[in-house]
């Protein structure tokens, strides 16, 4: 391949590859997404491969290995195209019969194609499945269209044309203006304006000056990022090298973590692809303009998803954070001026160079622009990625989309923004996605991990979770953070375990302002908002703990027990072979019985009971009376 | 590892002291420890005091100083997979092993780490062991899973 000297070359390799194309061939979707591989996607692509050479179909049907689409909890995803015909948790056993029924004869193989839980109405095509019907799906679209290691199939829809505009037809100032038009906003949580930092450092004196994508996406229950990177990295590389050319940089940083090795696959093979089409290195599209990227591999430390830290630690340092008294657009990576924006950022930035910043603005809030990811987890029907409009209900998000909560129980609260934001209650379901909007109710955008919890959800272990996560990976810099979060751990591991103490709350209430007063970086800063939002919107669980000894959800282990209920068991011995603590007592015919001096309070008794006899009862507080 | 690898790993970095961190994470990925031998030869090559080096390799979770067992057990801990149970998972695992988290067994034959989030959000709880994820497991299943890894 020779590299592309000028944007008609684009073009033109562009229309050839449209050419050499029918949209008529069918083609075989496959999600290669790390959580349809988990499901086995792996083997589903290589039985394609193999049936379709078996029938001699392997020159006139295509296969692909796509990114992410966001509907994981019903992988591995097969769509077939061009009838756009969507199969869920396909086998390896079902492929024979999708090639023969659907790609040889055009008939739609029922038992595979989506059915609504609740109606029973079967839909065949994507599109027309609630889960996608209901989102916006601007950045995320084109993960499932594309063939996550090929460059091709990113030209197919338009890659790289953002950045021939950029280079030829727009100024470095107009870039970062029409990025300011946009109004886009920092999507890894905190939403400072885009262009402002773009401006920042475009004016700042010093060279030379950096960009950074910052793809240490650490925030336990959230995968966007890592989808957009393993699907999509060439939109993560244009955005990039088109804010290089608006600040002024040469040098671009992916800081991507370790944990994620498909995305690390994925990106330095969409790098070396980018190096030889010659959309990065010396002279880009013959403009005179050079840029290069690097991968850094995190060693695995949340801190560093903090700008400052990570900057460190691309340094080759230990990942601590530094005072922003000179902001690092300013001052940055190795003192220079440094963009730092998250994966999502960037994977914007195309879109509103092509599109124009009011297509980009056309959707939103007063304060929040465009359409946001977000990933959907936890007590929820539909566990997966949506991409959503800004301003969106989270009653929408959570009912319209995710299909509410399963096994008919009741919805508690959702958790937005990681270890950084805080729980929203039912009360407030109707407030709608938005930096601003999010902060007001005490939690925030953050990366955009959203964790549903149902009424078996303890609200105070969802905080002592959450303040021993940060416990653990604050860097240690701060005392405040390093030992304030350690005695809330203490704290309120004490109360889930049922020795909370009158004064607790107003002690947790101390250290949580004193962390949010006296730490340097976000990480202690924001957080004690999970305890504070928990505390703020479920207190009579915290007095339900501490007073009465007693874990509403049925959910700390210190607090709950097990026992058989006589009138229920069946004496099936099934519990009884379960047990890994050898607690259960009882035989053929004689019903069973736990000794809690044995009982570990695993559970295990409580899962394998039949739900047809549902004989083992959990209870907490009345059991110790 | 033989000093001869480790000025492979280091010249395939330019000996560049700002690539302390990629280097150390090749050698993990090879010898799945970092032995003292080798954090000293990196040291050498790079011009970098060995406290600094001792500073990244505790700091950072990816880097272990101690040898690792034969299987490596990853418990996600992630809030998705915490709601639904993953704490009751890692106690049985404890219970089953006998180790505790960051620990390895005294045959060698399991470590076990819990991680932050797999991203398999969908398939919660979920237990990595030596690259494979075994999802929607119960504790009732762990048993089963740990004695298929011998």
């Amino acid at each position: 391949m020779e590299r592309l000297s000028s944007p008609e070359q684009l073009e033109q390799l562009r229309q050839d590859i449209l050419a050499a194309r029918n949209p008529e061939t069918p083609c075989v979707s496959i999600c290669a997404g790390s959580g349809c591989l988990a499901l086995g996607a792996r083997e589903v692509i290589d039985a394609f491969t193999a049936e379709l050479a078996k029938q001699g179909l392997e020159a006139t049907v295509d296969t692909r290995g796509t990114g992410c689409p966001g509907f994981c909890e019903q992988g591995p995803v097969v769509v077939i195209h061009p009838q756009e015909i969507c199969y869920l948790k396909v086998t390896p056993e079902d492929v024979p019969e999708i090639v023969a029924k659907t790609l040889q004869d055009n008939e739609v193989v029922q038992r595979l194609v989506y059915v609504d839980s609740v109606t029973g109405e079967r839909e065949t095509r994507e599109a027309e499945i609630p889960f996608y019907k209901n989102q916006e799906r601007r950045v995320l679209c084109n993960n499932a269209l594309v063939d996550s290691r090929s460059i091709d199939d990113y030209l197919a829809v338009d890659g790289y044309s953002a950045l021939a505009k950029a280079l030829t037809q727009m100024t470095p100032m107009g870039v970062i203006d029409e990025v300011k038009r946009a109004n886009l906003r920092g999507m890894g949580g905190a939403g400072f304006p885009t262009g402002r930092k773009w401006e920042g450092s475009r004016n700042a004196p010093d060279d030379p000056k950096y960009v950074v994508v910052n793809a240490d996406e650490g925030d336990p229950g959230a995968f966007m990022d890592r989808a957009l990177l393993e699907g999509n990295p060439h939109s993560i590389l244009e955005g990039l090298i088109i804010g290089g050319y608006a600040i002024g940089a040469q040098e671009g940083f992916v800081y991507v973590r370790q944990e994620y090795p498909l995305a690390v696959e994925n990106l330095a093979h969409a790098i070396m692809q980018a190096e030889q089409y010659g959309f990065l290195g010396q002279n880009i599209l013959g403009t005179g303009f050079d840029f290069t990227v690097t991968v850094h591999k995190g060693a695995g430390a949340f801190v560093c998803g903090e700008s400052t830290a990570l900057m460190t630690a691309l340094e080759g340092r230990v990942g601590e954070p530094r005072p922003k008294y000179v902001r690092s657009n300013v001052k940055g990576l190795w003192n220079k001026p440094t963009v730092l924006n998250n994966v999502e950022t960037w994977a914007n930035v195309p879109l509103i160079i092509t599109r124009g910043a009011d297509w980009f603005r056309e959707i939103g809030t007063e304060g929040s622009k465009g359409t946001k990811i977000f990933s959907l987890v936890g007590k929820i029907t539909n566990t997966g990625l949506v991409e959503v409009p800004m301003g969106m209900s989270l009653r929408d998000i959570v009912y319209k989309i995710g299909g509410g909560i399963p096994g008919g129980r009741k919805f508690k609260a959702v958790q937005t923004g990681g270890p950084s934001g805080g729980c929203i209650p039912e009360a407030q379901l109707d407030l709608q996605v938005g930096f601003d909007e999010l902060s007001k109710a005490g939690s925030m955008m953050g990366s955009g991990g959203m964790i549903v919890m149902d009424e078996d959800t303890c609200m105070v272990d969802v905080a002592r979770y959450f303040i021993a996560f940060l416990t653990e990976e604050s860097c240690g810099k701060c005392i405040p953070c390093r030992e304030g979060l350690r005695q809330m751990n203490k704290i309120l591991t004490r109360i889930t375990e049922g020795h909370g103490r009158a004064g607790d709350l107003e002690t947790l209430e101390d250290l949580a302002e004193l962390a949010m007063e006296a730490s340097l970086c976000a990480l202690g800063k924001s957080a004690p908002n999970p305890f504070l939002s928990t505390l703020r919107y479920f207190r009579d669980e915290y007095e339900a703990h501490i007073t009465e000894k007693r874990c509403p959800a049925l959910s700390c282990k210190e607090l709950i027990s097990y026992s058989v209920d006589p009138d229920k068991c069946k004496a099936c011995m099934i519990c009884l072979k379960k047990c890994p603590a050898g607690a259960i007592e009882g035989g053929k015919k004689i019903v069973h019985v736990i000794d809690p001096d044995k009982c570990t309070k695993c559970g295990v008794c409580f899962d394998v009971c039949p739900s047809r006899f549902a004989a083992i009862k959990k209870l907490s507080g009345e059991a110790r009376s | 590892m033989d000093n001869e690898r480790i000025d492979q790993i280091v010249d395939g970095h330019q000996g560049q002291a700002s690539s302390l961190i990629q280097i150390l994470l090749d050698i993990q990925s090879e010898d799945g420890w970092l032995p003292r031998e080798a954090l000293e030869r990196v040291g050498e090559k790079l011009h970098v005091p060995l406290t600094r080096i001792q500073h990244i390799a505790t700091f950072y979770k990816a880097f272990s100083l101690v040898p690792k067992g034969r299987h490596k057990v990853h418990i996600c801990v992630g809030t998705a997979c915490h709601v639904r149970g993953a704490s009751r998972v890692l106690d049985t695992v404890q219970d089953l092993t006998g180790i505790k988290p960051g620990e390895t067994d005294l045959d060698s034959r399991f470590s076990l780490e819990t991680v932050n989030c797999l991203g398999c959000c969908a398939l919660g709880p979920v237990v990595e062991i030596d690259g494979k994820v075994h999802g929607k497991i119960s504790a009732a299943d762990t048993a089963d899973v740990l004695d298929s890894y011998k």
